[in-house]
């Protein structure tokens, strides 16, 4: 690729304590992608996303976004950079209605007229939570969260967005809706999407290029289409013997 | 009856301001999970203020022609004097230890309340300071019954405080971030939100509600004293404990019983006990029902 990375990593570290979480992540993406990092529990998928946000401090190394390193920046200045990500296990503020929600996802803007244009754009996108806008998100079912989640973080008008485990606890049918959206946004408003996923099967569908990442270090790096061809991944993670 | 009835009057105005005081509690409860102990002080801070600006103005004989123009503006430089107050105390006192246990920060609160008390006593002394007498005269009569302008002003007041502070918290995009703050700080840093800014935002708004709080019980009993924080405090906590703690209707719901409880109980049982009865709810309420009225199962209005 010619372009430059939207959105690098160098060698990042990350501890909990005595813990090492990540040990020395490097990985690019490219604007207009959809990048899938794929691993088992506790391999510090999530602790990456949350490493790059600004909320897991890094022990050591870059990460850099739009050519810019934002490593120690505080997490609430990323988002009106155009760095959105929705978290593991969706964080609805389950006290808000699903419309406070959304108002939420763009706390930063004040373009009223166009914050607007944006809800009717994710009511569009998710027509239920339309007709739930009064309700409190806490009382969604796991799949609305999810689309609220998602709604909520469009709200920002993300150039990057960050996915965790949007599949997580959610019926196979939803899981696919929920995906289709994820091209969606990704193909009509050309947002960046780097995604993190244990269903390895549907993240390597999504996305062009993915990650697999093992205890804290990535262990591979390939077009989508050869991780899902490739015997190792397919026996570790695609459920083959 | 008439007894009644002016008992009824009297809880109300008390119990405004029991509520006004418990706000401030909920709130920062809400936001960071501490009791900020030296709530009280702001309250006390409020009625200093609120002494010296009306007595500096009665000396200046605009109290005298203009006495409401002149409450009004005494109240809202009081306020703005205890919401920065309130902001530098939490800069000092407790941001310092937001990574620390609770307890630290209970700690530094209760230190933080004699500090204060103790700063109210070296620079305004010990002895009551009376305020300048422009508003107790006067009131209607209904048989026996009086209500004083004062109080009507002061419910009035309440009412008027609570109204603003239900739309700020509830229809505003600042009241919104603060109840996202308070249900999940990651993910309002996650959109953007400076939790920093919004939890210094929250001690100002209780501590403005306090010294509003404390300018009217001067008005109405006719003096400050630099203890006075401490007793209404308490019982203002205990308020919004019994409303349950972190619920903003919960604590003006609880400000309003312990306000009649009080008066009725000193009305018709004795009034030498009239402060054991907010301590009596306080401890029935932690042995029986400690989420309070509106806490946990009653969602909707937790911050």
């Amino acid at each position: 690729m010619t372009t430059a990375p939207i959105l690098e990593l160098r060698d990042v570290h990350t501890s909990y304590g005595n813990i090492k979480a990540l040990k020395g992540i490097s990985l690019s993406v490219y604007p207009g992608e959809i990048v899938s990092i794929i691993g088992a529990n506790g391999a510090g998928k999530s602790t990456t996303l949350m490493s790059i946000c600004g909320i897991i401090p890094l022990k050591a190394g870059e990460v850099r976004y739009n050519g810019q390193a934002i490593q120690g920046k505080p997490a609430d200045l990323l988002p009106p950079m155009g760095l959105c990500q929705v978290p593991e296990g969706r964080r609805i503020f389950p006290r808000l209605s699903v419309e406070d929600n959304l108002d939420m996802g763009a706390f930063f803007r004040r373009d009223k007229d166009e914050i607007s244009k944006d809800r009717e754009h994710v009511f569009a996108l998710f027509p239920v939570l339309k007709d739930r806008r009064n309700q409190h998100g806490g009382t969604l079912s796991g799949g609305e969260q999810q689309m609220l989640a998602i709604g909520r973080a469009l709200m920002s008008r993300p150039k990057v967005l960050l996915l965790d485990e949007p599949s997580l606890g959610l019926a196979p049918l939803i899981v696919q809706k929920i995906f289709e959206i994820i091209n969606e946004i990704n193909r009509e408003d050309g947002t960046t999407i780097l995604l993190v996923e244990q269903n390895a099967n549907i993240a390597l569908q999504t996305a062009q290029r993915g990650y697999v990442l093992e205890t804290g270090a990535i262990i591979m790096e390939d077009e989508a289409q050869n991780l899902l061809n490739n015997p190792e991944i397919r026996k570790a993670y695609l459920g083959e013997s | 009856m008439e007894f009644f009835l002016q008992q009824l009057i009297n809880g109300l105005t008390l119990g405004g301001i029991y509520a006004l005081i418990a706000l401030g509690y909920t709130m920062v409860y809400g936001i960071i999970q501490l009791i900020n102990f030296a709530h009280g002080e702001f309250f006390a801070a409020g009625g200093y203020m609120g002494v010296i600006l009306l007595s500096f103005l009665a000396g200046q004989g605009y109290l005298q022609t203009h006495p409401w123009l002149c409450l009004g503006g005494a109240m809202l430089l009081a306020m703005v004097f205890c919401a920065f107050l309130a902001m530098a105390v939490e800069k000092v006192a407790y941001m310092p230890l937001r990574k620390s246990t609770r307890l630290a920060a209970l700690v530094s609160a209760l230190g933080m309340s004699i500090f204060l008390s103790n700063g109210l006593m070296l620079t305004q002394g010990v002895y009551d300071k009376p305020y300048p007498a422009a508003f107790s005269q006067g009131g209607f009569e209904f048989g026996n019954i009086v209500v004083s302008y004062l109080q009507i002003m002061i419910v009035l007041i309440t009412i008027g405080l609570l109204i603003f502070l239900n739309i700020l918290v509830f229809k505003t995009r600042i009241g919104k971030a603060m109840r996202a703050t308070a249900q999940d700080k990651v993910m309002s840093a996650l959109v953007g939100i400076n939790s920093n800014k919004i939890i210094s935002l929250t001690f100002a708004i209780g501590a403005s509600l306090a010294a509003a709080a404390g300018i009217m019980v001067g008005l109405y009993y006719g003096s400050v004293n630099y203890t006075m924080g401490f007793v209404p405090g308490i019982k203002a906590f205990a308020a919004a404990v019994l409303g349950g703690i972190g619920n903003i209707t919960g604590a003006m719901l609880g400000g309003l019983i312990i306000g009649m409880v009080e008066i009725f109980g000193a009305g018709y049982i004795s009034g030498q006990y009239k402060d054991v009865f907010a301590f009596i709810i306080l401890i029935a309420v932690l042995y029986f029902r400690p989420t309070g009225i509106m806490g946990e199962n009653v969602d909707d209005t937790r911050v």
